[in-house]
């Protein structure tokens, strides 16, 4: 009777053992999809490697012009190119790990780039025909910074700190030599960019 | 030798039967979830994000609106037909309180543990 009994405790026991596993299998499957729409997870990491790299061509090509206007072409496209690079690989990320880009997080996110991404076009318009150019690297990477670290509050922790290093390296691009320009962009846009692509490759899904 | 007093305590609470089988279904629960995290959703939006395929989709959709959980709106987005989903009230009751039961499951199996 007592064999009995403990037999039938134990099969409670491991219909319960399953019954907790599905219940931690479900709340880990709920927490997966709020996260998916919560949480912007399709930055490109190696896409990033490859847009430091264009920012350090483009870098070695801005320091040898000699006219202000070629100088700004060089820059301007380079950041057309390092863009197309970001959004097809962003698409690629976002299709092969079934984020949704458009809607929740992925909406948020654009919408926290893309305000002051248009705010730091103008002033560079406004800067560039004042003749104040040597200005435009700590605008842009101050800018830049800014956009990533309110965008970023909706994706992956490592994007906003990627943005307050971008800040703190605009800020520091105002202080030094105006010379110093392409070297400040070339660390920014090109070291950052590679450094933290590296970590968003590594660690976060590519 | 098992403890009686676990013996006791082990079938009653730590049962999936008692579950919302409406809820406990794997696309319908993605469904709720990222409803209950998101306003609206089309539904070319929930098959991407619940990895599904059209047929599966509408089929568990459908079992949740008849039920009072979701609600569905069909409009033209750009001469394109549309379809958008929202939980209801007693849609977001019914996630609670699946979170709920699943919490205390696992909950009252910690306590038990020795």
């Amino acid at each position: 009777m007592d064999m009995e009994h403990d037999r039938a405790a134990i099969a409670a026991g491991s219909e319960e053992s399953a019954a907790v596993r599905e219940a931690i299998g479900s709340l880990q499957y709920i927490r997966e999809t709020i996260e998916r729409t919560e949480r912007f997870s399709a930055i490109p990491g190696w896409g990033g490697v490859a847009m430091g790299i264009i920012a350090i061509v483009a870098a070695v090509i801005a320091g040898n012009t000699s006219t202000p206007a070629a100088w700004l072409s060089a820059w301007l496209l380079a950041a057309g190119l390092a863009v197309l690079v970001g959004v097809v690989t962003m698409i690629l990320k976002a299709r092969r790990t079934g984020t949704p880009m458009l809607i929740g997080a992925g909406r948020k996110f654009a919408m926290g780039l893309l305000p002051t991404l248009f705010v730091a076009s103008v002033l560079t318009l406004v800067l560039f025909r004042a003749d104040l150019y040597h200005l435009l690297p700590g605008l842009w990477l101050l800018m830049f910074g800014l956009a990533t670290v309110t965008a970023g509050m909706w994706s992956v922790p490592v994007v906003p700190i990627m943005g307050i290093c971008y800040m703190v390296l605009g800020m520091a691009a105002f202080v030094v030599p105006a010379s110093w320009g392409d070297a400040m962009m070339a660390i920014g846009f090109g070291g950052l960019n590679i450094l933290f692509g590296v970590v968003i490759g590594r660690w976060y899904g590519g | 030798m098992v403890d009686k007093s676990k013996r006791r305590s082990a079938p009653t609470s730590l049962s999936l039967a008692r579950l919302d089988k409406l809820v406990h279904g794997r696309v319908r629960l993605g469904i709720l979830s990222a409803l209950a995290a998101n306003e609206t959703l089309r539904f070319n939006d929930l098959k991407k994000l619940l990895k599904a395929t059209d047929g599966n989709l509408s089929v568990h959709a459908r079992k949740l609106e008849e039920a009072g959980y979701i609600r569905c709106r069909k409009f033209f987005d750009d001469r394109t037909p549309a379809t958008e989903y929202r939980i209801t009230s007693s849609g977001r009751e019914a996630f609670r309180s699946y979170l709920d039961q699943m919490e205390s499951l696992i909950r009252s199996h910690r306590r038990q543990r020795p």
